[in-house]
């Protein structure tokens, strides 16, 4: 694999920089979302922090990290092949189910933040809370997948 | 899997880590751009904590094991040039990221003395604290240093 990565044809360099940059961001957005959820002990400001991280910042991040995921997939080829190698499967099983815990995140908090003006409690911005971190555990996962490429 | 794969994921990982942290941090400078009372600057730096030590894990991560890498692998040299340049540009990164962890954590010992003197009221001085312009210019050499490292990583030019 080590050898495989020196010889990396120069044209495959942007979009890997594009899916790393932006799985790094989406993992930052996450991060500071949970952070900002789980220590606001019911301050309001630090809630929609929380809130605004996933949405200005995680999903922006999703979407980059999902465009150079599929840059990278044609042009390595690896659409061409009968069957999606491990790391590429994990890879796609993280992001298309992280997409969709993502998106259950965005509408809870989304609720949530509408919530917290009229004083309801703060119930589904703890639904969340807990997906972030949910998502966080299998971005390690993934992250892991992608660069050891398990067989 | 070889044992230099694990050490790749865990260089990867920690460079995860890394600029996790400094996007955290970006959104905690553009969150206390407008605060000027105690509360809400404490609030934020119980935050902070969570990007201090993802960024150490991460400043510590990327190093040794990057290192480690570049030792063990054949392929590979301590004394390449890129990865020579992305020594120098992580002590950069490491450097002034650093200093803009200063210049912002006086911002939070100022709200704790203010919170300790009982004034929860606005503070000019805590809001010019939580708008550092050195602390936003030293964040902002950081994080396009690591941009940087990133961009030598991918790219490594002349390997």
């Amino acid at each position: 694999m080590s050898v495989l990565a020196t010889i990396r044809p120069d044209s495959w360099n942007f979009p890997l920089l594009v899916h790393v940059l932006g799985a790094m961001i989406l993992v930052g957005g996450v991060l500071s979302a949970f952070s900002a959820l789980a220590f606001a002990r019911g301050d309001a400001r630090l809630l929609r922090l929380g809130y605004w991280s996933l949405l200005a910042v995680g999903l922006p991040g999703y979407i980059v990290m999902r465009i150079g995921a599929e840059w990278m997939y044609s042009k390595e080829n690896l659409d061409k092949l009968p069957d999606d190698p491990t790391w590429v499967g994990i890879g796609y099983m993280t992001a298309d189910i992280g997409a969709v815990l993502l998106l259950i995140a965005l509408v809870a908090g989304g609720f949530g933040v509408r919530r917290l003006r009229t004083g309801k409690g703060t119930a589904l911005l703890n639904v969340s809370m807990g997906i972030s971190i949910i998502l966080l555990a299998a971005y390690v996962v993934a992250i892991w997948a992608m660069s050891a490429k398990p067989d | 899997m070889t044992f230099d794969d694990w050490i790749l994921a865990l260089h990867l990982l920690s460079a995860f880590a890394l600029v996790a942290a400094l996007v955290l941090f970006w959104i905690l400078i553009v969150a206390s751009r407008n605060v000027d009372t105690p509360g809400p600057t404490i609030a934020l730096g119980r935050i902070a904590v969570v990007g201090s030590a993802t960024i150490a894990v991460g400043i510590a991560g990327t190093i040794v094991f990057g290192v480690w890498l570049a030792i063990s692998l054949d392929a590979y040299q301590v004394w390449d040039g890129w990865v020579i340049g992305a020594i120098v540009l992580w002590a950069i990164a490491a450097g002034t990221g650093g200093r803009a962890g200063k210049e912002y954590s006086r911002a939070f010992d100022r709200a704790r003395e203010l919170d300790a003197a009982g004034q929860s009221g606005p503070d000019s001085g805590l809001l010019a604290l939580n708008r550092t312009s050195q602390g936003l210019l030293l964040h902002t050499i950081s994080s396009v240093v690591t941009l940087l490292i990133l961009i030598d990583m991918i790219w490594k030019p002349g390997a």
